[in-house]
């Protein structure tokens, strides 16, 4: 469990959280930004990474991924702080008007301002509907992301799915694993040819046990995982005993916690002022996707005009007695931290 | 000017509603149905990258086969079933007249 004290926290590493730094940085106020996802990006680069952008000011085209990138080195000279893999649960309002924003690891942001920049809501694990999996949940066998391969070593591992990253962590945890199956509903891979071929190969020689048109639908064990019941296509069920299992069946965006904070709410969407996108509670703004009002778009760019506007809103709070000038950075270059 | 014509939504409870969808205006069955507010996400914007317009059809005319893209989606979706498609993939025609669909969110 961590603690961290910063001016502004920025809940969402997608395109708008990350120019909610830079916005913010200008006027030098300190940065921490809060992903679920273990990487940078948000829908950029979760869901399409390698297709072209061609509404972004300045780039006739530039790939979803080397925009974030860019937004990265961009944002280089402000020092910003960083937990990714962590969801945000809560948001409390201190005494003095200030927040702590708690993960759901137990990371605690103490901060004045909080951004809310959670575009469709955070991406989390597709789940098989499978009685009493979560049960299982949080250390007890089924884990839905592998984020250490090396902890699966000399264990027993069932792998269901079918697209690249049931393939790659199959072919990764081959080595590792003391017994790995991968269970897939159907008979072929649409993922990397060469990913599927190497599967297929390491079934043919031993290595890993590839189940095909089967299915797993249930799961077992006294508090730990100890077995799960696979059904063929059309015949018996049967059980194999492991260790662990991993569904990999991508990710899909929910709103989750933050509809529990009280804030104004219209179809999952944050409703805010567009004077300066701040929402109904005081020192809390929403900009990007997450946000709702008339007229808007949810577009990249209208999230970093609404990152610009919060920033000099949000600066007031944090330097209550400082007056706000606007200063172009073709004047003053950007200033470091 | 074509018709509009009618596909019928069953809920989870089994009550089927039904949904008058235009022909003209070279519209997806997920725009569709989102323009009715049914519980559909369509993340990605009908780009077969997200499944969040996934719908399970239970009677339906002849399709047009889901190409690649819509078939390695389906294929690791969990819930898959026999008639699964992405609703972005599938275009309204007159066809589609009578179909009779789930709305796949509403069932996880
Ligand atoms: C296929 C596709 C193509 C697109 N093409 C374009 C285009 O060409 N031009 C354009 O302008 N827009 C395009 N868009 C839209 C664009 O991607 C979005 O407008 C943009 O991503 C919004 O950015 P954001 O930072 O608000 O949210 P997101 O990119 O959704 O990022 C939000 C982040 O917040 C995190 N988060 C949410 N809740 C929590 C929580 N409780 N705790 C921790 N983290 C949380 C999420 O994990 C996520 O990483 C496209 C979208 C898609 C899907
Ligand atoms: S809208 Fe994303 S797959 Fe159909």
């Amino acid at each position: 469990m961590s603690t961290v004290t910063t001016d502004i926290c920025i809940i969402g590493a997608g395109p708008v959280g990350l120019f909610a730094v830079f916005e913010a940085g200008l006027l030098k106020m300190k940065c921490h930004v809060i992903d679920a996802l273990p990487q940078v990006g948000g829908q950029l680069s979760e869901i399409y990474p390698k297709k072209p952008i061609y509404d972004i000011p300045g780039f006739p085209t530039i790939l979803a991924g080397d925009l974030i990138k860019n937004q990265m080195d961009q944002i280089a000279p402000f020092h910003a702080t960083f937990t990714l893999g962590e969801r945000v649960e809560t948001l409390d309002k201190q005494e003095d008007g200030s927040f702590k924003v708690t993960t759901s690891e137990g990371t605690e942001v103490f901060c004045k301002v909080v951004v809310i920049a959670g575009g469709l809501g955070s991406f989390e694990p597709r789940k098989p509907a499978i009685d009493n999996l979560t049960n299982y949940e949080g250390g007890k066998g089924v884990n839905y992301m592998i984020l250490d391969p090396e902890y699966y070593r000399g264990k027993r591992v069932v792998l269901a799915g079918g697209g690249d990253s049931a393939l790659d962590w199959a072919i990764f945890l081959a080595d590792i694993a003391e017994e790995l199956t991968l269970v897939h509903r159907g008979t072929t891979f649409r993922g990397a040819p060469e990913s599927a071929a190497k599967v297929a190969s390491l079934a043919e020689e031993g290595h890993m046990r590839l189940l095909l048109k089967s299915n797993v639908t249930e799961v077992h064990g006294e508090g730990q995982l100890n077995a799960v019941t696979v059904v063929p296509d059309g015949g018996e069920a049967f059980q194999i005993e492991t260790d662990y299992f991993i569904p990999l069946f991508g990710l899909v965006p929910k709103l989750g916690p933050l509809e529990n904070w009280g804030l104004e709410l219209e179809k999952s969407a944050i409703v805010v002022n567009t004077f300066d996108y701040s929402t109904n509670i005081p020192g809390v703004y929403a900009i990007g996707d997450i946000n709702t009002y008339p007229g808007k778009l949810k577009l990249i760019l209208c999230g970093y005009h609404e990152a610009a506007l919060m920033a000099q809103s949000a600066y007031s709070i944090i330097n209550p007695d400082k007056k706000f000038v606007l200063k172009y950075t073709t004047v003053n270059g950007v200033p470091t931290m | 000017m074509q018709e509009d014509i009618t596909v019928y939504v069953e809920n989870p409870a089994g009550a089927r509603e039904a949904v008058p969808v235009p022909t003209d205006m070279g519209l997806s069955l997920m725009e569709a149905l989102k323009a009715h507010e049914f519980n559909i996400q369509a993340t990605c914007g009908g780009m077969a990258l997200c499944a969040t317009c996934h719908v399970e059809l239970l009677e339906s005319p002849e399709l047009p086969e889901p190409s690649d893209d819509e078939l390695y989606m389906l294929e690791n979706l969990p819930d898959q079933r026999p008639g699964s498609r992405l609703s972005c993939q599938i275009k309204v025609t007159p066809e589609l007249d009578g179909a009779v669909l789930r709305v796949m969110a509403d069932f996880e």
